[in-house]
């Protein structure tokens, strides 16, 4: 027999920092990170393809490591730092990796471009990414189905060569 | 939201985590990464009544040295693992296979620990541990048990865990000297469960002869499969040409995949004996390169 909880009767409260603001709130056990970010705080650019994991549409950074969203309870970010899309830019200014995927065209629908953009942004922290090869492997955690990888992948070698100072090679 | 309601529980120690579970046993489901257990609560296929979140037990996420080898105990996530430069040069098979697990964003959560205690045969790291002859240190109520590689996976998401239990760490020595191991799978995309794969440690004799070994199959049974005939084969040769070619063919024998809509089970053999034969090869060439230096 299921737990007789609803609404909040098996309330979790959790204190999580999100794009450097404090939040607090009251979610239920089973709500997701990417539930709670879109449903309790209204920061929908996270964004739900499979919800099981495969897409990494929902891609966030959780004390600066990229994670799926839709694979992590609210609850268990309790205390942690956790970074979104909406985090990337300076109010109009794009982050460099935004304005490298504009200049590229690495991105049509959009639907899936908020997940790439967290997942790069925690590959590029880590360190310079060289290569083609090097950049495919950091997109490869993240499915777009429609514009295709070739821009995004200049747009992480440029921006990593403006980060890290070193020449892509091509 | 897509998991079932479930009670959660976040205990601060072993000793109340085990109660927990002793209290609800089949109704518990054990939380650690999450990357396998969140899916299956989210496609419904388990609606465990409690969980029991284990990520605030303290002292469990370090990798440890032990007399002998090393300890991962339950919260080592795999991308920590992965990037322990100790672990990589003392046991450089576990760092080969550990970046074949999916992407970053899943092992940055993903436990090594959780990949065992799920218990998939696609993965890499039950075939490794095996491989490894590692030991698991399995926690209850009652007391610490240790369960070896060989008899701890049973069946397909099934392993010698008891409801009431909980995996704690897993154990293996440091390989000692002249001693080789070799990860090699193949997998639609990259990221995905290997259609088949293969972990092989090899122990060589002063001579260059095999002495003793592991060629552990992934993927092609419902648990790691130990290819024993290959293993007799391989031992007490120099793994030479003949030998590789010779232990494909016996390789092609010995397991009897399932086919599934990725691939058939014809194919799945196959490829499973030529991954085995590079195995092996990849370690004769380890050990001629440690000659060389």
């Amino acid at each position: 027999m299921q737990p007789d909880v609803h609404d909040g009767i098996d309330g979790q409260v959790l204190r999580v920092i999100v794009n450097g603001k404090e939040h607090r709130g009251v979610t239920e056990a089973r709500t997701t990170l990417a539930d709670f970010l879109r449903r309790e705080l209204a920061l929908t650019g996270t964004h739900l393809g499979c919800e099981h994991g495969v897409c990494g549409a929902c891609t966030v950074l959780v004390n600066g490591s990229a994670v799926r969203s839709c694979l992590m309870l609210a609850v268990q970010a309790d205390g942690a730092e956790v970074e979104t899309v909406e985090g990337l830019a300076d109010g109009n200014e794009l982050s460099p990796l935004q304005e490298a995927f504009h200049r590229n065209h690495a991105l049509q629908c959009g639907f899936c471009t908020g997940g790439f953009l967290m997942s790069i942004t925690a590959a590029l922290r880590e360190g310079p990414v060289e290569t083609e090869e090097e950049a495919r492997e950091v997109l490869s955690g993240n499915i777009c189905r429609c514009t295709g990888y070739a821009g995004m992948i200049k747009a992480v070698l440029e921006t990593s060569e403006q980060a890290h100072g070193t020449k892509a090679a091509s | 939201m897509k998991p079932p309601r479930f009670t959660y529980h976040a205990p601060a120690t072993v000793d109340e985590a085990t109660a927990v579970l002793t209290e609800h046993a089949e109704d518990a489901k054990v939380l650690a990464g999450g990357q396998s257990l969140i899916p299956l609560l989210s496609f419904r296929l388990a609606a465990p009544e409690h969980l029991v979140d284990i990520n605030r037990l303290p002292g469990l996420d370090q990798i440890e040295r032990t007399g002998q080898g090393w300890r991962i105990p339950a919260l080592v996530r795999q991308r920590a693992a992965e990037r322990s430069p100790e672990l990589a040069a003392g046991v450089p098979l576990l760092a080969e296979a550990l970046r074949h697990v999916a992407h970053p964003q899943i092992r940055n959560r993903g436990t090594v620990c959780g990949s065992l205690a799920h218990g998939d045969s696609s993965a890499e790291l039950p075939s490794v541990m095996v491989a490894l002859d590692a030991r698991m240190s399995v926690a209850s109520a009652n007391g610490v048990r240790q369960v070896g590689a060989d008899d701890f996976f049973q069946f397909h998401l099934t392993t010698a865990i008891e409801p009431h239990e909980l995996l704690l760490a897993v154990e293996f020595d440091e390989p000692g000297p002249r001693t080789f191991g070799a990860f090699q799978e193949f997998a639609l995309r990259r990221g995905d469960f290997c259609l088949a794969g293969t972990a092989v440690t090899a122990t060589f004799d002063a001579d260059g002869s095999v002495e003793r070994c592991r060629v552990v199959a992934a993927g092609v049974a419902p648990t790691p499969l130990r290819l024993t005939a290959v293993e007799e084969l391989a031992t007490g040769s120099e793994l030479d040409a003949a030998t590789l070619v010779a232990a494909q063919e016996v390789a092609c024998r010995e397991v009897s995949p399932l086919g599934d809509a990725r691939a058939d089970a014809a194919y799945r053999r196959q490829l499973l004996s030529v991954l085995v034969r590079r195995a092996l090869g990849a370690v004769r060439e380890k050990r001629e390169n440690s000659d060389a230096a």
